[in-house]
Parts: structure tokens; C-alpha cells; sequence
């Protein structure tokens, strides 16, 4: 179960609308925030935090792709490859994360250390490629820029 | 021009209350609120205003709408899911000019009777969630949100929800259907949301830009503003602007400002000598257009007639470098990815293009994949429930239609050029 605090800050977001089925994709993000995925036992969670079906829960959050079915590694790069980003290199980047970091587009390094998914687009098409790191934004990226702004995530 | 929704923005500290208001901002609130509803109506109709996020609807007519239904209460949404690959004019709105939009949502608030409004962010732009936050968080302290503003007795209270990654939510009825904790598939219309909306109320679904213009036709009246631009889409514009330019960037111009200029004067023309093959005019899911179709003027009434349309006015811009085979297989992962599944034409079309394009793209192209791409685009065309199946077949057509050496060429020597 979610402790008190996170239930209170789901009751906070339930206030927001004017049903509670409404809070689900926000509980979703906290649930993912608490459990680092979207467990069974997460959904289950905010199924009962909602009162809402666990079916709805599944169906909802496996419908959007920035919820993880599987756990994740300690960081998670999200680097956007769609057309802006792929006329200036992107791909390569793809390649440079897997050689360097070891970590596939959809999977995990060996060291949990990295989770790599790629992202339809992230704004940041005059300032490309680019990419998210957790919640950290960083563009105009080559493999040296990587390679620096990869130093601080351990 | 002079700049209005992106006025300020070279200050570090623009998002915050005040240096809006040292800026002049939220005065046209006050003013606003001296007006009546139906006053404030009739400037906006005399405006010309259209809706920026695409579809360029105009604003007047679909409030109206709305206005005139008895149902209460009537719900505000700000579309702020800028998912449209090439596009980021919303952002610098929404991370350095927030109050901006809040101020323009009050607004349009008071004019449409409704006291309810939410944000709709992309889950991609965590840090315009927490701009966004602080922002509303001061718009409240000062009065410009909650039950009684400017002490009118006037009532709007405003959230941010936050997307989740699917594209697809930026389609109106998928956006309320996500708003409500659902998948994010199309309604079907009618009912359409301005009579069944969120909540099965009224609601007005707004782009950010749409909404960050209200402050500027109550500062200078509806007949200046028509004045700005084209004469049938008025106002100013932000473009963005990213490839193989100089300069890329978002830039605040009079709608209709030609293509060309744009990309030739304002982002400072092509980067390293390169030479101009191919531009996206208006987001990922606008017909290309090759270098000698750009003299245009980039607004709702000429880019149609050139081939292609507005969108959201994200430029896309290609040296000789690109194979746009490449380009076009890259487009159709994304709307395979995107495609919410419900309808048949989109799930199985962008999934059989995608197909197409790969082989072709990875070397195994078989004679008469070309015709058979138009094919499966004609086939999509007209037939699907929302725009994202209709975008995916324009694409390739326009591919098609201005690249189709290439992509025989591809086919048969199994690789570029």
C-alpha cells in the first residue's frame, strides 16, 4: 500500500477534477515515482487509492509510453530520434550509447546503470538532437556532450 | 514587428509574476474585465483570430458555439500537448512567458462563462510543469486566479495535467478522453466537444498560442489586430524552425510571412554552404515541398494552395544530404507508433506503410513497391477517425509526388544514390 504521505498527495490531485477517475494518469507518475515502475502491485495501489477498476488502471497506463512495465535502470536517458533530430545525427548517438554504455533502445545496461528509450520528439528540433535524462534536459548533443553530461549520473 | 508572445523572453527571470507585470503584463486583464462577455466576443470575431494549433478553426465562431450551449459548468482546456515532430513554438510560452497563457486563459474564461480550466502538458516538458506550477501558484497569490479576481467577483481556477507520451492526445476529443483517465482515442463527432466535452460539458479546447493572443486583442482592439498579417488568417505567428539552417529557433512574424524569407532571411538561409533540397513546412505530418515550391505565404489560406498546409508552423529544413526515403520511413515508424489502434484504416495503414518503407529504405524494395505505397495513402485518405491516419497518407503522397525518383532508385540499386 501507499503510506500516508503519498495517499495524501493522491487525495490532493483527486480535488484537482471533478471525478476521481480523472487523477488517474497523474497517481500513475507517483506510483511510478514510489515503486521505480509500474509493478502490479503499483496499479494495484492506485486501483485502490481511485476506487477505480484495475482493469481501467492497466489498460490507461499501458496505453501511454512514458509509463515502464519493467524496472528500469537507475537513470533513464530518453533521446528523441524523429526526423529533426535524425538529420543531425541522432542515430549515431543511438549507436554511440549502445558501444559506450552498453544499453539498447528499450532495454537496461548490464549494470542497471542506464535505461534507454527513444522518444518521438521532445521540442527541441532547433536545438537537436536532444534528450531527457529522469527529468533533465540537455540538447545540441554529440557523443563528447554525452559522454560529459553522462559523468553525473552514477 | 514588434513582439507580443514572446515579449521579454531575453529576460532570465520572464517567468516570474513580476517582471510579467513590470513588462505590462496582466493590465489587460483589468481591462478585460470592464468589458462585458459578449463585447470582448465580438472583438475576438473581429479579429480574425484562428486557432494555431493546426486545424486554424476560427476562435470566435467555435466559442460561440460553446457560449450558446445552456450546460454549466463549461470547461477551459488549453491544449499544451505539442507533440508535432518539428515543433516548439509553444514551448518558450509555456517555460518563459507562463503568465502569458494564464493571463489569456482568465480571459477567455470570463468570455466563455467558464470557471474551470487545466493545462495540458506533454509528460516530455517536466520542466514547463514546474514553471507552470510556480506560475499558477503566484497568478493565485496575486489575484488573478481564484473565486473573486481583480475583486470582480469573476471565479477561474486553473491545474496543469500532465500527458503521458501519446501523440495522439493532442487530437481534441483524445486529450478530454486523457483528461478523464482514459486510453487517448478519438471520440466520435458529433457530439462535439464544444456541447460534450470533458466531463460531458461544454468544453473549449484552445492551443497555447491561441490562447496567449486574447491579452493582445484586448490590448489593441480586434480591428488592429486583423490589421497584423493576412488579411484572412490575422496575428502574429510563431514558427519553428530546425534542420540544416543557420539560425534555427522559434520566430514571432506576421502570419503569412513567406516561406522562403523565413528560412532564407530570418534563419540566416542554409548552414555550411549546403544547398536547399527539401522542406517540411508545417510539422511532421504537413506534404513536403521540394526547394523550387516555397515561394509561399506560410498561413491556413496559401499553403494549402502550394501543396502542402500550415500546421502548427514547424519548418522543417532538408540540405542535399537527406534521402528522403529515409525521412519518409522515419515519418511512418512514428505514426505506426503513435496510431492509437481504433480505427482500421490508420492501424493497419501506418503499419503496412511502414512496412513498405523499410524494405525499400533497407534495400529489399521489389518493383512496384512505389504504386503500392499511393495505394495503401489512397486507400488511408478520408477514411480514417481522426487526422493522424490522414497525415500519415499525405506524407508519403507528398513524398511521392516530388521524390518518386528516389524512391525507384532505391528499389532498384537497393540503395541512395
Amino acid at each position: 500500500m501507499f503510506n500516508e504521505t503519498v495517499l495524501k498527495e493522491i487525495e490532493e490531485i483527486k480535488a484537482r477534477y471533478p471525478d476521481r477517475k480523472s487523477a488517474l494518469l497523474p497517481s500513475l507518475y507517483v506510483a511510478q515515482r514510489e515503486f521505480g515502475w509500474l509493478s502490479q502491485e503499483a496499479m494495484e495501489c492506485v486501483s485502490k487509492a481511485l476506487n477505480v477498476p484495475e482493469a481501467m488502471v492497466r489498460g490507461t497506463a499501458s496505453f501511454y509510453s512514458m509509463y515502464r512495465h519493467r524496472p528500469a535502470g537507475r537513470h533513464v536517458i530518453q533521446l528523441c530520434t524523429n526526423v529533426s533530430c535524425m538529420i543531425l545525427g541522432a542515430e549515431k548517438l543511438v549507436d554511440f550509447l549502445e558501444t559506450r554504455y552498453g544499453v539498447q533502445p528499450g532495454g537496461t545496461s548490464q549494470d542497471s546503470r542506464f535505461s534507454l528509450v527513444i522518444m518521438e520528439c521532445i521540442g527541441a528540433c532547433g536545438t537537436a538532437p536532444a534528450m531527457l535524462v529522469n527529468t533533465d534536459f540537455y540538447d545540441n548533443l554529440s557523443e563528447k556532450r554525452i559522454e560529459e553530461i553522462l559523468e553525473k549520473y552514477k | 514587428m514588434e513582439k507580443f508572445l514572446l515579449r521579454n523572453i531575453e529576460n532570465p527571470n520572464s517567468a516570474d509574476i513580476s517582471e510579467y507585470m513590470k513588462a505590462g503584463g496582466y493590465k489587460n486583464i483589468s481591462k478585460a474585465l470592464a468589458l462585458s462577455p459578449q463585447d470582448i466576443m465580438d472583438e475576438i470575431k473581429k479579429s480574425g483570430l484562428r486557432g494555431r494549433g493546426g486545424a486554424g478553426f476560427p476562435t470566435g465562431m467555435k466559442w460561440s458555439f460553446a457560449k450558446a450551449d445552456p450546460k454549466f459548468p463549461k470547461y477551459l482546456l488549453c491544449n499544451a500537448d505539442e507533440g508535432e515532430p518539428g515543433t516548439f513554438k509553444d514551448r518558450p510560452i509555456l517555460e518563459k512567458n507562463p503568465h502569458l497563457l494564464i493571463e489569456g486563459m482568465v480571459i477567455s474564461g470570463y468570455v466563455l462563462g467558464s470557471e474551470y480550466g487545466y493545462i495540458y502538458l506533454r509528460g516530455e516538458y517536466p520542466a514547463a510543469a514546474d514553471i507552470l506550477n510556480a506560475a499558477i501558484k503566484q497568478a493565485y497569490e496575486a489575484n488573478y486566479l481564484g473565486d473573486n479576481i481583480g475583486g470582480k467577483g469573476v471565479k477561474f481556477h486553473l491545474a496543469v495535467h500532465q500527458g503521458a507520451g501519446a501523440y495522439i492526445c493532442g487530437e481534441e476529443t483524445a486529450l478530454i478522453e486523457s483528461i478523464e483517465g482514459k486510453k487517448g482515442q478519438p471520440r466520435n463527432k458529433p457530439p462535439f466537444p464544444v456541447n460534450v466535452g470533458a466531463w460531458s460539458m461544454p468544453t473549449i479546447v484552445n492551443n497555447v498560442e491561441t490562447l496567449s493572443n486574447l491579452p493582445l486583442i484586448i490590448e489593441i482592439g480586434g480591428e488592429a489586430y486583423s490589421n497584423i498579417g493576412s488579411k484572412d488568417c490575422p496575428g502574429p505567428k510563431l514558427y519553428s524552425i530546425s534542420g540544416h539552417v543557420k539560425r534555427p529557433g522559434v520566430y514571432e512574424l506576421p502570419m503569412g510571412t513567406n516561406l522562403k524569407d523565413i528560412i532564407f532571411t530570418h534563419a540566416g538561409g542554409m548552414r555550411d554552404g549546403s544547398k536547399l533540397k527539401a522542406v517540411i513546412p508545417g510539422g511532421i505530418s504537413t506534404p513536403v515541398l521540394p526547394a523550387d515550391a516555397i515561394d509561399c505565404a506560410m498561413d491556413f489560406v496559401a499553403m494549402p494552395r502550394a501543396g502542402s498546409m500550415l500546421g502548427s508552423g514547424a519548418i522543417i529544413v532538408m540540405d542535399e544530404s537527406v534521402c528522403m526515403v529515409k525521412v519518409a520511413y522515419r515519418a511512418l515508424k512514428f505514426f505506426e507508433h503513435e496510431s492509437c489502434g481504433k480505427c482500421v484504416p490508420c492501424r493497419e495503414g501506418t503499419d503496412w506503410l511502414r512496412k513498405v518503407l523499410e524494405r525499400i529504405e533497407n534495400g529489399s524494395g521489389k518493383e512496384g513497391d512505389v504504386e503500392l505505397l499511393s495505394d495503401i495513402a489512397g486507400i488511408m485518405l478520408g477514411k480514417t477517425f481522426c487526422p493522424l491516419g490522414d497525415g500519415a497518407a499525405g506524407v508519403v503522397m507528398g513524398m511521392i509526388k516530388h521524390f518518386r525518383n528516389e524512391f525507384e532508385e532505391h528499389i532498384k540499386n537497393g540503395k541512395c544514390q
